[in-house]
């Protein structure tokens, strides 16, 4: 705990201070080369409980339908969402949601190696990625709407329709460039 | 998140102005004012935009408490009532910054030793509630006197802890502690502390920012968890399942939200130094004798740095304003030269001089005292009397010493 998050501009990658142009190579890079790559939208985009969030969910879309449309035979792009922060113990249905307090259960059951995490509160984000991490091998990206999350091994923060647009385009000029990787993320830490 | 539209140059329903906080706190014109402690709390809150206050008497808080009071009867605070103790205050401050109100309130003594409860509560749910500590003495036999124990129960409580040395500072702090504690990423409580009477009984020349200006009211769509509604309670966060399972993944929630807490608690490092200027102030830190102290143990301890520059011995000076999160890297720094570190304190149990001896090499350096407790006024004389023995110097023996 306790690294200096990003400024304005900026991003982090494993906690370095990068300016925001590296981080979207590199967070693209890492959509391309996973097995499972995974977008998990949180309640904040998921409802278009204004114009903005409707619009972010758009983009969000976009991104997805462009790692479906970047990825080589054999990598398995996904979209699941975060509805819920209530606890749902014992028994989430990882096929179709993530649940923030069991997250893990979603990684392991999908296989998933990247991750990146949109529209959840940023609490509950850091206490989901905090688990990921301690419990899992996946790599987390946080594209925060604030301050960014030092959890995750790749952040953003301000997000905006814009930086998601941005990031599906670097998704798109590297493609092809980025040698997957054969094997998903293992099931332990 | 929200589709907000910055309220930036309009007015409220007094006639404030909502003003940018960094032009209003280093830009706007200052008037200077004679006020007593408890009165700059009420001037603070004047132009703090605060939704909610709730009271509950207790001695040295009450005036300002009640202070506040009028302030809502000018319809300056958007609610304003009393509750049934310390506990139910504090419970009721939950309620009202889980519906997404700024929310203040003060307490003291025996009234925070009540509510505490209440305040890992409050940092766990990531509520920015601010509040005002006017410590005073917690033992039996009752004291009302001003004495700083109760610092020493809230800092692990994982709320953001601030030691405000005079009303000036109160006044400054109130205001840029709510810019602080509601920034998202760290989105903590604020325990404003001060020396009961010292502070709040004693008039001082307090430079007030104009009374038509006012901060930009709080964004709770800024907020890190959910608002309380119906669809969404937060209570649903905390009770069964994961609460009450004895299994890892509930370990494991667990473990990970109370790091989390106290990541935040570092995350302010970064917002509280812009604010207000550092964690910590030093003068003459180069010399080899150091009064490191917090509250009004710093004013006693300038007026010895003076005697004791009457006599030729020069003496240095650092004054520790946030104690949560612990500025342990400007402590270390500041204290790197010194060979003697006299650490005065209004408590008995010396609780600063241990936090200062954990984070520092060569800890045998910290002189824990002097002390004193129960509503002792410490004279400078007597700091000067224990820099002077550990100097090896005669003096005369003076009563009240502590350690």
């Amino acid at each position: 705990m306790g690294i200096c998050l990003p400024n304005p501009g900026e991003a982090h990658i494993n906690g370095v201070i990068v300016p925001e142009e590296k981080a979207y190579e590199e967070a693209a890079k890492q959509f391309l080369m996973a097995k499972v790559p995974t977008l998990f939208p949180g309640p904040l985009v998921l409802w278009a409980w204004n114009e903005k969030a409707a619009k972010k969910a758009t983009a969000i879309r976009h991104l997805y339908n462009t790692l479906k449309e970047c990825v080589q035979p054999g990598q398995t792009p996904m979209l699941i969402p975060m509805p819920d922060y209530r606890p749902k113990y014992p028994k989430i249905n990882p096929e179709v949601e993530i649940n923030p307090n069991h997250p893990n259960l979603t990684i392991w059951h999908n296989k998933i190696d990247c991750c990146m995490f949109i529209g959840v509160h940023c609490h509950q984000a850091n206490l989901s990625l905090k688990i990921i991490r301690g419990g899992t091998s996946c790599y987390t990206i946080a594209m925060c709407a604030q301050a960014g999350h030092e959890d995750a091994m790749l952040s953003f923060r301000d997000a905006s329709v814009e930086k998601i647009m941005k990031l599906a385009d670097a998704v798109k000029r590297l493609k092809g460039s980025v040698k997957p990787r054969l094997t998903s993320a293992k099931h332990g830490a | 998140m929200a589709d907000t539209h910055s309220v930036i140059g309009t007015k409220n329903k007094k006639g404030q102005t909502f003003t940018d906080t960094w032009k209003m706190m280093n830009e706007a014109p200052r008037t200077p004012s004679f006020y007593t402690g408890s009165e700059v709390i009420k001037e603070a809150l004047r132009r703090a935009s605060c939704d909610v206050m709730i009271a509950y008497p207790i001695t040295p808080q009450s005036e300002a408490a009640a202070l506040i009071g009028e302030l809502f009867a000018e319809g300056y605070i958007g609610d304003y009532f009393r509750g049934e103790s310390e506990f139910a205050v504090m419970s009721q401050c939950a309620g009202a910054a889980f519906g997404g109100a700024r929310v203040f309130t003060t307490t003291a003594g025996p009234g925070t030793m009540r509510a505490m409860e209440n305040f890992p509560m409050w940092s766990g749910a990531r509520l920015p509630i601010q509040m005002i500590v006017t410590c005073r003495g917690i033992n039996s036999p009752l004291s009302i006197q001003p004495d700083t124990l109760e610092i020493s129960y809230l800092l692990n409580t994982g709320m953001l802890v601030w030691h405000a040395e005079t009303a000036q500072d109160f006044f400054d702090w109130i205001l840029k502690g709510y810019m602080v504690s509601e920034e998202p990423d760290v989105h903590l409580p604020l325990a404003l502390c001060c020396d009961g009477f010292f502070v709040t009984h004693t008039k001082d020349v307090v430079n007030l920012t104009p009374a038509d200006m006012c901060l930009p009211p709080y964004d709770p769509y800024r907020s890190p968890v959910p608002c309380m509604d119906m669809e969404c309670p937060p209570v649903r966060m905390m009770r069964d399942p994961f609460v009450m399972k004895s299994n890892y993944i509930s370990y494991a929630t667990h473990a990970s939200w109370q790091q989390e807490v106290w990541a935040a608690v570092e995350r302010s490092r970064k917002h509280t130094i812009r604010w207000i200027n550092g964690l910590i102030e030093t003068e003459n830190a180069d010399a080899e004798v150091l009064i490191v102290a917090s509250g009004t143990a710093v004013s006693q301890g300038r007026e010895a740095i003076r005697l004791l520059e009457d006599e030729g011995i020069r003496c240095g000076l650092v004054k520790i304003k946030v104690l949560r999160p612990w500025p342990g890297e400007e402590i270390r720094e500041a204290t790197k030269n010194a060979k003697h570190i006299i650490v005065p304190e209004f408590n008995v149990t010396g609780w600063l001089a241990k936090e200062i001896r954990a984070t520092i090499p060569n800890s045998e350096r910290v002189n824990a005292g002097p002390r004193v407790c129960g509503g002792m006024t410490m004279p400078p004389e007597i700091i000067v009397s224990e820099i002077k023995n550990l100097l090896g110097m005669r003096t005369m023996s003076l009563a009240g010493r502590g350690s």
